[in-house]
């Protein structure tokens, strides 16, 4: 054994290949930089971040102060997306919306990829029984309607902002695991890996230095598409009356109290539509963008 | 072949067992039983252990389990808390509304996704290619509950083309003989009931419908893509054949057998899509019944309409494996 790893100096081979390798690319900055999606989508996600953070700078008026003097005004210089039947303006709610949207959409993907990425790790890792267990759990969970078993676990932990978000995370993990899962089959049959085992390296540190490195990429592009996803599906167990509970300005319960004055005053449901509308085509641009970038199994069309 | 379908339908079995363990558990972890809720605030203590006893939830939690099971199969969830029938008959008079709006949905998502996909791929990057896939990308990414109340905002409010809401016109009654307005019609020889159910499905089947076709709009043109580039499809053309038969016979043909399994697919998305399409659109489907029973904590109702539709999903996948196979014929399962 030790005969074979002082004939191969596998390492220094390594690292040398590696350097020449990344010299002839251009940087991945540069590349991202040249890439249209990762720059329109990175451009409306800044957009986006930034509205959130400034929200009560920018927003003219309190998103949740009532005023039943100015109650359904249509769209006007004082209230650009109009008031709704509080009379509150729109725009604002419209802005501080933003907060609850990427608040939710980042936490419900944190909780998806926390536990798909753990479980998909030792799924392919360690497979045998393990594997069978995990993969049988995630043909459970994906043989239920996705609303359906988010809609199991709002009524296990009751409704709310929180637990719709918990909810929606909750339905994403099948979708880490099987990715995750599946890179680590591809990487573990490699040489490196092999390698990395026979000098005696732990298992928990061939899967940190070795394995979960190489299923970063795939990985950031599912976490980027899965917060777009998650907010819309969010957005509809607000809408439903599962989620956000009213006064707050979330653009599903926003919707939700909308439709009963669709008829007279279309803006109150139009305006935060049309926001998930923009949000959620932010991170599907730059999602596809990424994976044109970093995904190296798909070549460029 | 057949050896592959009976190993593929046993290795439903495991799945349809987790299925029933986690709404069993769900349903189980909700603070207040079954007794307490059909009680409501009237029940006495003796009452309420009475009850209890006669639905079996004074036994080990394995035995309730196996009894859950054990009902089911025969097709009994319960009681239904809100209108005091059995959950099942709730569930069966919303089933068909349901099958009938996904169905259309995904006709008219076939219908259009899959041409304008393919279109795009012959014509790659032309003007067409750029328009359509601008398209996609925004259906994609609308919240179908939001395209419903926008196409029902203008074309149902302000146009006045299509009706709101509901499946039929007020005064329009239809004998009900499987449920699906449409096929009722048809088998009664009902013109005017037809003309409108179709005029009511139009706008749900449209706003369901716009985010399958975007998926195998895509789909599609990318399964093209990659085929076009085939060494057969050159050689193909090198030996004169004419474009239509190398598009048709050599591209579409192999293209199609990527879009069926996404296709089929998309039925399990179609049936989460519908609880907020039949929520908008007010139609009396099993999504709708899901939600207004869960609101109204009426669990037995909620625990069918889950374990009807995750049955559903399973055979759908199972019925996709086995048409990839068909199609495939390179694909071998012993």
């Amino acid at each position: 054994m030790s005969n074979i790893l002082s004939n191969t100096p596998v390492p220094a081979e390594g690292s040398v290949n590696q350097v020449e390798f990344v010299r002839q690319r251009p940087s991945l900055i540069s590349r991202f930089a040249h890439n249209r999606s990762v720059v329109i989508g990175l451009t409306i996600v800044i957009a986006l971040i930034l509205t959130a953070i400034f929200a009560p700078l920018v927003s003219p008026y309190n998103p949740i102060k009532q005023s039943f003097r100015i109650q359904l005004q249509p769209p006007s210089a004082d209230h650009l997306f109009g008031t709704d039947e509080f009379g509150r303006d729109i725009f604002s709610r419209v802005l501080y919306g933003t907060r609850w949207a990427l608040f939710v959409g980042m936490l419900a993907d944190s909780i998806a990829l926390a536990l798909g990425v753990v479980l998909g790790l030792m799924a392919g890792y360690y497979g045998g029984r393990l594997d069978a267990t995990i993969g049988w759990l995630t043909d459970v969970m994906l043989a239920f309607p996705y609303l359906l078993l988010a809609m199991i676990v709002v009524a296990v932990l009751g409704p709310g902002i929180t637990n719709a978000m918990i909810a929606i995370g909750v339905v994403y993990v099948p979708q880490y695991i099987r990715l995750v899962r599946g890179t680590v089959l591809s990487i573990r049959e490699m040489e490196y890996v092999e390698a990395a085992r026979c000098i005696g390296m732990r298992d928990s540190r061939v899967i940190f230095r070795h394995i979960l490195p190489n299923c970063v990429a795939p990985i950031i592009v599912m976490a980027t598409l899965v917060i777009g996803w998650a907010i819309v599906e969010t957005a509809g167990l607000s809408f439903l009356g599962l989620g956000a509970q009213p006064p707050i300005p979330e653009w599903g319960a926003m919707l939700s109290s909308g439709r009963n004055y669709m008829l007279s005053a279309w803006w109150i449901a139009t305006f935060p539509g049309l926001a998930i509308l923009v949000v959620v085509i932010g991170f599907n641009v730059l999602g596809d963008g990424l994976r044109d970038e970093l995904d190296p199994y798909l070549t460029k069309r | 072949m057949s050896r592959y379908i009976i190993r593929r339908l046993l290795q439903l079995i495991p799945v349809l067992i987790g299925v029933s363990i986690l709404v069993f558990v769900g349903m189980h972890i909700i603070p207040g039983d079954a007794a307490i809720l059909l009680l409501g605030d009237k029940g006495t203590p003796e009452a309420l252990a009475r009850l209890q006893h006669e639905l079996g939830l004074d036994q080990p939690i394995y035995i309730q389990y196996f009894r859950f099971v054990a009902d089911a199969l025969r097709g009994d969830f319960g009681i239904s808390l809100r209108t005091r029938q059995p959950a099942w008959t709730e569930v069966w008079s919303a089933l068909p509304m349901t099958l009938e709006l996904s169905l259309s949905a995904m006709i008219f998502a076939s219908l259009l996704g899959i041409p304008i996909g393919v279109l795009a791929a012959t014509k790659q990057y032309s003007l067409f290619d750029s328009i359509s896939m601008v398209g996609v990308l925004i259906s994609v990414s609308m919240p179908i509950f939001w395209t419903g109340l926008i196409l029902m905002m203008i074309f149902g409010g302000t146009l006045h083309w299509f009706p709101i809401g509901g499946i039929l016109d007020e005064g329009i009654s239809l004998h009900r003989i499987t449920g699906v307005h449409l096929l009722d019609a048809l088998i009664q020889g009902d013109s005017r009931a037809f003309w409108s159910a179709s005029r009511h499905l139009f706008l749900p089947t449209i706003a369901l419908g716009s985010l399958s076709m975007a998926t195998l709009a895509r789909m599609s043109r990318s399964a093209m893509l990659e085929i076009l580039r085939k060494d057969y499809v050159r050689t193909a053309r090198a030996k004169g054949l004419s474009e239509r038969v190398v598009l048709v016979r050599h591209t579409f043909r192999n293209a199609l057998i990527p879009v069926i399994t996404v296709g089929g697919l998309q039925l399990g998305i179609l049936l989460s899509g519908a609880v907020l399409t039949e929520t908008v659109f007010a139609l009396p489907g099993m999504g709708r019944l899901a939600i207004t029973s869960l609101l109204a904590r009426d669990y037995a109702v909620v625990q069918a309409v889950v374990m009807i539709s995750a049955f559903f999903i399973v055979i759908i996948n199972l019925l996709v494996d086995l048409l990839y196979a068909y199609l495939d014929p390179r694909i071998h399962y012993a």
